[in-house]
């Protein structure tokens, strides 16, 4: 049974790996190349000596074709199990919801835990924009946000769960929803700003890539929102009994 | 009362029988491990840290690594 969901939400993520690529390689890629063009002339102009030469361990159009396709795709996977691993675990246990609707929801919820707020703190950069000597304290900070984020999110759920049984479902939502966004507006002024923008590049490539950033993962999560709820219906559908319930349910 | 509020969501649609959190649980643990390390080799292998060593992996999923928003380099 969870397994069957484990594998379901892996396969449906590299499904949405694939439209994130199609996405991130019309609205992204030509961000990504001004970046390293902008780098390689910083490289030229700083580096006289020639220093600053990197051998290419993997071409350009590899990391823009395959590369790119994999990296989304084995992220898609990873996002489409976990997201199945919450299914399971909220599956009959926040109210009466169809399949489709609660896979929906946690996909929205994902979402916002594992990329709007995390991006909203620390924003993606493209290549050139970020210090080498920060990388470390910047990679931490991510994490830490990313973690504290996702670990706050399940808080907000389970509060209101609990809050359910006295308000109601709207209102329990409402007031976990406002607990968490103060939450995170704490975080976001206590944790250190990261601003580390080249003087010279481009404010609307930077704009762009960012936004693109966002729709890349935007796309991704709701292919696997609802590209995991329909599969799950349509296989309790072939299951037999439910599909009863089911289908009368989607005539009405 | 409290079931006022469910009244208004679809009557068709019983409530689901929850998958035991002991069946889940193992699932959870190792199939979630498994992809958070997956997660990790898309997203920081080869960055402020190295399982491996080299600089392949990094190179290989650099442009998903920057649009996906991860710090890179
Ligand atoms: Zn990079």
């Amino acid at each position: 049974m969870v397994g069957n969901l484990l594998l379901r939400g892996m396969m449906v993520g590299v499904l949405a790996g694939l439209l994130a690529f199609c996405f991130a390689k019309v609205y992204g890629e030509p961000y990504v190349d001004y970046a390293i063009a902008f780098e390689e002339h910083a490289g030229h102009a700083a580096g006289a000596a020639g220093a600053s030469e990197e051998p290419e361990i993997v071409s350009r159009a590899t990391q823009a074709g395959v590369g790119l396709f994999a990296g989304l795709a084995i992220y898609g996977a990873a996002v489409g199990g976990l997201s199945a691993l919450a299914f399971a675990f909220a599956n009959g246990r926040l109210g009466r919801m169809r399949p489709r609707s609660l896979a929906a929801l946690i996909a929205a919820l994902g979402f916002v835990a594992v990329v709007v707020v995390p991006q909203l703190k620390y924003p993606a950069n493209p290549p050139a924009v970020g210090s080498a000597d920060t990388i470390m304290a910047r990679t931490e900070l991510f994490f830490a946000m990313l973690a504290f984020s996702v670990v706050l999110m399940v808080a907000t759920v389970m509060l209101a769960r609990r809050l359910a049984e006295r308000l109601g479902d709207w209102n329990a939502a409402t007031v976990a929803g406002l607990v968490y966004v103060g939450v995170v507006a704490v975080m976001f002024a206590a944790l250190p700003n990261i601003e580390e923008i080249p003087a010279a590049f481009s404010p609307a490539a930077l704009w762009n890539f960012r936004i693109a950033s966002i729709g890349v993962q935007a796309v991704l999560y709701a292919a696997i929102g609802l590209g995991f709820g329909a599969a799950t219906e349509y296989a309790a559908g072939r299951a037999g009994r439910p599909a009863r319930a089911t289908s009368a349910a989607a005539a009405r | 009362m409290t079931n006022a509020a469910f009244a208004t969501t679809a009557p068709t649609t019983a409530r689901a029988e929850p998958i035991p959190v002991s069946t889940i649980l193992p699932w959870a643990v190792f199939g979630g491990l498994m992809l958070l390390l997956t997660v990790y080799f898309v997203g920081a292998e080869e960055g402020a840290t190295s399982l491996i060593g080299g600089s392949f992996v990094h190179e290989f999923v650099h442009d998903g690594r920057h649009l996906l928003g991860f710090p890179c380099h």
